[in-house]
C-alpha cells in the first residue's frame, strides 16, 4: 500500500493545495496501484507514509504548523528517506529560517540548505519553471526570496514569474520536490506528478491520458508565448 | 461632475481627484448601511434596500470601492443609504462614510492574488473596527464565523446574529492563536478561550427571531444562504427602526439580484443563472441544485474581476456533482475540465457554444464574476 499524506491541510492548504494529493492519488489509482490518501490534523502524530505533501499558509499557520513538525516524526522519517513534495509555505518550512511577521529568522526544520528572507515585493503571478527540460507550470503568490546553500539543487530555472529568486525556483534533494508554484501544480503538469509518482512507488508507469494533458500544452503555449 | 451614463466607475475616478473627502461630504448626514463580507454583499444590500422601502441610494452596479461610492452618492440623495463594501476597503469606507449599521457577512478565500490572505483581512478589519472612534455604531457580524468574530468582538454593543454558515475551511485555525478550532454542531470555540459571542441577538433556525421578535420569511430566491443574508439584512433595519413585518414581506418579493438566481432564455434552453465566485460560494450554490432534470453547465473565467489564479477551483467540493454530466464554459473550461476529471465528475469540455451537445431544456449554470455577466449579456429574459 501506497500511502499519501497530506499534512496540516487546515494549516497549509491556502491556494487549492488539496489539488496535489487529490492529482497523485487519482493518478495511482487509475493505474491500479493500491494506493491511500490520508490528512494529518493539528493534534494527529505524523504517520507513516511514502509520500508527504505540504502546501502553503499565511504567518501565523505557516509558524504553528513549523513547532508541530518540528517536535514530530517527520524530521527523522525524512531524513530516512520519505519522499515530499513541498509548495510555498511548505517550501520555506523545510529550509533553515524563514520570514514571518515579527520575527525574520523563524527556525525552519533544517532538512534542506535552504534560507528565505523577505521579498522586496510579493510574487504574484504565473510562474513557469524549466525542470530538465520540460516546463513546469504553475501560480505563485508569496513574499519569500529563498537562497539555497550547500549545493542545493534548485528545482528549475525560472522562464517566467519569480520562484526563489526570479533565476531558480525551489529545491530538489533526492526524496525533496519543492517549489513556489502553488496548490494545484502537481495537477496541471502530468508529467512531474508522474516523475514523482514513479519515484514513490520505485517502478516504471503505465502511460496515463487525461484531461490534464490538454491542460498542460495549453498553459505552456500561453505561459511561453 | 455629474456621475450620468454608465460609466458609474469612471465618474466616480474623477471624483475622487477632485476631492479626496467627496465620500465624506456626500455621506454627511444620511443615514448609511455597510454591507461588507466574502459572499452576498450585493445581495444583501439588495435586501436591505427592498426591506427599507422607498427610495435608497445604493451602489447596484457592485461598483463597491470609493470610486463606486462615490458615484452612487451621487446619483441618488436619498437620506438613506445602503452600500456594498469591498473587504479590503472596509477601513476606509467606515472613516468616510460614518454609517449607523456595519453588517459583516463572512469570510473566506477569494481572489487570493488580489487580496492575498483571508485572515489578514480579519486583522485589517479588526483594528478598524477597535479604531472606530463612533461608540453610536452598530456591527451586526456573523456569529459563526469564527474570522467575523475575530474582527467584530472588539465592541461591546457588537449585534451577533446566529445564521447557519457551512463553509469553515478557512476558520480551522484560530485567528487568535493558530489552534485548532473545535466545530460542534452550530458552535465553535478553542482552547485559548476564544468562541462563539454570546448572546446570540438573531437567530435563524426553523424560525427566524430578530432581536426577539419572530419574524415570518418566505424567500423567492433559493438557498439557506439567501435566509442568511436576508437575517443579516432584517437586523440591520430593525436598528435603523424598520417595522420587521413589512420589510420582510418586502425581501421576501426579491426574484433576482442583478440577474444572480434569474432565469434566462438562451437558443432554447430556460437557464437558471447562478452566480458562484469562490469555493465557499460555489459549496452553497451547488446545494442549491435540483437533484435531476437539469443539465450542469459551468462556466470559469480568470480574468481581472476574478483573479488571475484558478487554483481555487481544488478547494470547491466539486464531489458533490458526481452523477451528473457537467459542461466546461470559459475562458478556463480546462482547468475546470482537469480539476472534475480528478474529482472524478463526468464532464464535457464546450470549445464551441455553436455545438453544445445538450439533451435536456432546463439548465443550472453556475458561472464566476465575468463569466456570469457574459451569460448574463448573452441569454434573453
Amino acid at each position: 500500500m501506497t500511502t499519501i499524506c497530506s499534512l496540516y491541510p487546515e494549516l497549509l492548504g491556502t491556494y487549492g493545495d488539496g489539488g496535489n494529493g487529490l492529482a497523485v492519488y487519482e493518478r495511482a489509482r487509475r493505474r491500479d496501484i493500491d494506493v491511500e490518501l490520508i490528512s494529518v490534523g493539528l493534534n494527529d502524530a505524523v504517520p507513516d507514509a511514502s509520500l508527504y505533501l505540504l502546501g502553503g499558509g499565511e504567518d501565523g499557520p505557516q509558524r504553528l504548523a513549523a513547532d508541530l513538525l518540528r517536535t514530530s516524526s517527520f524530521g527523522s522519517r525524512v531524513r530516512d528517506g520519505a519522499y515530499v513534495v513541498a509548495v510555498c509555505a511548505g517550501l520555506q518550512i523545510l529550509g533553515l529560517t524563514f520570514c514571518v511577521e515579527g520575527d525574520d529568522e523563524y527556525e525552519g526544520l533544517g532538512l534542506v540548505d535552504a534560507v528565505t528572507s523577505r521579498g522586496e515585493r510579493r510574487s504574484v503571478g504565473e510562474l513557469a519553471t524549466r525542470v530538465d527540460g520540460q516546463l513546469l507550470v504553475g501560480f505563485e503568490n508569496h513574499g519569500g526570496r529563498t537562497t539555497l546553500s550547500g549545493g542545493v539543487n534548485a528545482l528549475g530555472t525560472v522562464v517566467k514569474g519569480r520562484g526563489n529568486d526570479a533565476k531558480l525556483d525551489g529545491y530538489r534533494t533526492k526524496n525533496i520536490w519543492a517549489t513556489y508554484a502553488h496548490g494545484p501544480v502537481l495537477a496541471m503538469n502530468p508529467w512531474f506528478c508522474d516523475e514523482i509518482l514513479a519515484a514513490v512507488v520505485g517502478a516504471e508507469l503505465d502511460p496515463l491520458t487525461s484531461a490534464a494533458d490538454l491542460l498542460y500544452q495549453e498553459r505552456c503555449r500561453v505561459l511561453s508565448s | 461632475m455629474t456621475g450620468r451614463g454608465s460609466g458609474t466607475v469612471v465618474g466616480g475616478r474623477v471624483g475622487m481627484k477632485i476631492a479626496p473627502d467627496l465620500v465624506s461630504s456626500l455621506a454627511r448626514g444620511r443615514t448609511v448601511i455597510l454591507v461588507s463580507g466574502t459572499n452576498g454583499k450585493t445581495t444583501t444590500t439588495s435586501m436591505i434596500v427592498a426591506g427599507w422601502g422607498g427610495s435608497v441610494t445604493t451602489n447596484e452596479t457592485g461598483s463597491n470601492m470609493a470610486a463606486g461610492h462615490v458615484a452612487a452618492l451621487v446619483e441618488s440623495r436619498n437620506e438613506r443609504v445602503a452600500l456594498e463594501v469591498d473587504e479590503a476597503w472596509l477601513a476606509d469606507t467606515l472613516t468616510s462614510t460614518r454609517p449607523h449599521v456595519v453588517v459583516l457577512l463572512n469570510l473566506s478565500r477569494d481572489q487570493l492574488d488580489r487580496a492575498n490572505e483571508v485572515r489578514h483581512l480579519a486583522e485589517r478589519w479588526r483594528k478598524a473596527i477597535e479604531a472606530y472612534d463612533d461608540a453610536g455604531l452598530v456591527v451586526v457580524a456573523n456569529a459563526n464565523d469564527p474570522l467575523v468574530a475575530y474582527a467584530a468582538e472588539t465592541r461591546a454593543n457588537t449585534v451577533w446574529v446566529d445564521v447557519p454558515t457551512t463553509w469553515i475551511a478557512d476558520a480551522l485555525s484560530c485567528p487568535k492563536c493558530t489552534l485548532a478550532i473545535s466545530h460542534v454542531g452550530n458552535s465553535w470555540h478553542c482552547t485559548c478561550g476564544f468562541a462563539k459571542p454570546v448572546p446570540v441577538m438573531s437567530i435563524l433556525g426553523d424560525e427566524l427571531v430578530i432581536e426577539g421578535e419572530t419574524v415570518k420569511l418566505d424567500l423567492s430566491m433559493p438557498g439557506e444562504f439567501n435566509r442568511s443574508n436576508a437575517t443579516m439584512a432584517l437586523t440591520a433595519l430593525h436598528r435603523v427602526g424598520v417595522d420587521l413585518d413589512e420589510a420582510a414581506r418586502r425581501i421576501s418579493a426579491i426574484h433576482s439580484v442583478v440577474g444572480r438566481f434569474s432565469v434566462r432564455r438562451w437558443r432554447g434552453h430556460t437557464l437558471r443563472l447562478l452566480l458562484a465566485k469562490n469555493p465557499s460560494g460555489f459549496a452553497a450554490m451547488m446545494a442549491t441544485l435540483p437533484e435531476d432534470d437539469t443539465e450542469i453547465w459551468v462556466a470559469i473565467n480568470a480574468r481581472v474581476a476574478d483573479g488571475h489564479d484558478p487554483s481555487w477551483l481544488y478547494d470547491v467540493p466539486f464531489e458533490m456533482l458526481r452523477g451528473h454530466r457537467v459542461y466546461c464554459f470559459g475562458d478556463r473550461r480546462l482547468d475546470l475540465a482537469t480539476r472534475l476529471d480528478y474529482g472524478r465528475v463526468d464532464y464535457i469540455v464546450v470549445d464551441n457554444d455553436d455545438l453544445v451537445p445538450t439533451s435536456k431544456e432546463t439548465i443550472s449554470l453556475l458561472a464566476n464574476y465575468t463569466a456570469f455577466n457574459d451569460w448574463l449579456a448573452r441569454s434573453e429574459a
